[in-house]
């Protein structure tokens, strides 16, 4: 009885199998493969295609002496600071707090053109953020117009550029994740602090920001992840240059393995950024974990 | 906006506002249009650019407003067709990811086993996994396995890539539905199986909806999976035809750019807007964030 029992139990389990198959499949295979091809010199085409040799350590300690390496790292890094962690996060959450104290029709036109931007097609926020910064674009329409001279952003200062409209496109994001947040607090606990004579940023400072630190933890790991995984904005803007001024790691993989065709050495690249991101992704799911205690 | 009609009920309860309230409101007002103007800037260029056959990069209102960009790019070959095969992949994806999430969402919500926190939480790990940074591996894949343009294979692999958030999303509407209904069912002599088709999952219709749309409008703007994974012209999506077109007529025609991309555009904006009316969007957000 107990064997069949138990028998019974396993076979619950069965219909988790297609979710399982595809997600070992397409998922943990190409983590796996892009280890595995690190170490070898495998080519978009030619002999090393058809078959790669082992190289060992060798796309490794090239990523170690090639240039353009660190300074992808360095991008990637002011990147994800300026965009994400500064840009997004604390902009979403003034636009939240705003909504608090806004009238309703005001946050509720203000919330959909945040949101505009996030829900709309990436090349297409793309499109929209190229011609925003091109030479005769929006943004120095407007300096012209309140007698400022303007730049070739794009060209000039393209990390400028990318960052901002990474702003532009993601906050709608964090802006979500506040308002629910927010909302939250409970009402009673702000308005004693108000009759306690506390000032506005003392409340924001000492009762919302502690009350809502779980949501703060979660909302910085998700765009920290979102933002390491953007390329499409960046490819479309300056496909990663002037010469590597904006070339951050998914696209120095990218242009390491498909435009140089030297599989390998993207490979390599790819593998640090999936480490990066398992490391974020654990922290995020102990994050959690430790939040239901 | 539902989401901020509710918040600001709860902000004002019983709408009764107290004047400090409401002197306040005037400067948080004014701030917040300041920055919801900057965040129209950049789209009112696409508007304008659309209506205007003369269009540049600078925003301008259109001299003379016609639809002449619209009837340009309305074309089988231009727009008909990859709108269609954004349809198949983003349709299909949907579908796989929902059944998939549905069947494995119903054991871990429903039984307890020693496999289920840990499958959980190493799902939750794999929606950290960047999906860029796997392209590059993606794509060695596909060519030994020779799967590369093909249309079903990549429709499997952004199921794969969306399914660990689909499941987390499903168990969690899931766990709101009382099991006591479906004990009722057992009862009767049902299976599992059957209590899932026939009780379950009609009530938590507004969620599948919730999920099926969400995946559909990640895969309908997706652009790079599909711009390494489909090769031939004929079974890319919008989202790659769009950017040929615009490598190859983008510095004559952005008019016709723009025109293009408000037509891809609309299928999500409207799908957005049906989640966040009849499900709310923080809703839907809060049902993917907390566990």
């Amino acid at each position: 009885m107990p064997a069949r029992k138990s028998v019974r139990r396993q076979l619950r389990l069965l219909p988790v199998v297609p979710s399982v198959l595809l997600i070992l499949l397409f998922l943990a295979a190409p983590v796996l493969w892009s280890f595995h091809a690190s170490f070898t010199n495998a080519a978009l085409s030619g002999r090393n295609a058809r078959s790669p040799a082992w190289t060992g350590l060798e796309n490794y300690t090239r990523l170690l002496s090639d240039a353009a390496f660190p300074a992808s790292v360095v991008l990637t890094m002011v990147f994800v600071v300026a965009s994400a962690i500064v840009g997004q996060n604390l902009l979403g959450l003034l636009i939240a707090g705003l909504m608090t104290r806004a009238r309703k029709t005001v946050s509720a036109v203000v919330g959909t053109a945040v949101v505009a931007a996030w829900v709309l097609p990436e090349i297409v926020a793309a499109f929209a953020a190229y011609a925003y910064f091109s030479r005769d674009g929006t943004l120095n329409q407007l300096l012209g117009g309140a007698g400022l001279a303007g730049a070739d952003w794009l060209y000039a200062f393209p990390m400028v550029a990318v960052v901002l409209a990474n702003i532009w496109r993601g906050t709608a994001f964090s802006m979500l994740v506040y308002r629910a947040a927010l909302a939250d607090v409970p009402r009673d606990i702000s308005e004693a602090a108000l009759m306690d004579g506390a000032a506005g940023w003392q409340r924001l400072v000492f009762i919302t920001l502690p009350l809502i630190r779980s949501s703060i933890a979660t909302n910085l790991m998700l765009v920290t992840l979102q933002t390491l995984a953007v390329f499409t904005l960046i490819w479309v803007m300056t496909a990663g240059g002037p010469s590597n001024a904006s070339t951050t790691l998914p696209v120095l993989a990218y242009q390491e393995a498909f435009k140089f065709g030297d599989i390998g050495y993207g490979t390599a690249i790819a593998s640090v950024l999936i480490v990066l991101g398992l490391v974020f992704g654990i922290g995020y799911v102990r994050l959690l974990k430790g939040d239901r205690r | 906006m539902t989401t901020a009609e509710r918040a600001a009920r709860r902000a004002t309860p019983g709408g009764v506002t107290s004047p400090g309230r409401r002197s306040a409101r005037t400067p948080a007002d004014a701030a917040l249009l300041l920055i919801g103007a900057c965040f129209v800037l950049p789209l009112l260029w696409l508007v304008f650019a659309s209506l205007d056959t003369k269009a540049g990069y600078e925003t301008r209102l259109p001299a003379s407003a016609s639809l002449t960009n619209f009837a340009a790019v309305l074309t089988p070959e231009l727009l008909i067709r990859p709108l269609w095969n954004s349809l198949l992949l983003s349709g299909g994806t949907a579908t796989v990811t929902l059944v998939a999430a549905v069947l494995a969402a119903y054991p871990l919500s429903r039984f307890e086993s020693r496999f289920n926190r840990p499958f959980l939480y190493s799902i939750l790990c794999g929606t950290c996994l960047p999906v860029t940074a796997i392209m590059v591996p993606v794509y060695g894949l596909f060519v030994q396995l020779r799967l590369l343009d093909s249309m079903p294979a990549t429709v499997f692999f952004m199921a794969a890539t969306a399914l660990p958030m689909a499941i987390w999303m499903t168990k969690n509407f899931m766990d709101t539905v009382p099991v006591s209904l479906e004990e009722a069912a057992w009862v009767d002599g049902a299976s599992g199986l059957t209590a899932l088709r026939t009780v379950v999952l009609p009530l938590m219709r507004q969620g599948l909806g919730v999920v099926f749309i969400f995946v559909f409008i990640q895969t309908w703007g997706n652009f790079f999976v599909p711009f390494v994974l489909l090769l031939s012209p004929s079974k890319q999506p919008a989202s790659v035809s769009i950017f040929s077109f615009f490598g190859q007529h983008g510095a004559i025609a952005y008019g016709q750019l723009a025109a293009f991309s408000i037509l891809y555009s609309v299928p999500v904006l409207v799908l957005y807007v049906l989640v966040a009316r009849g499900a709310s969007g923080s809703f839907a957000l809060s049902g993917a964030m907390k566990g």
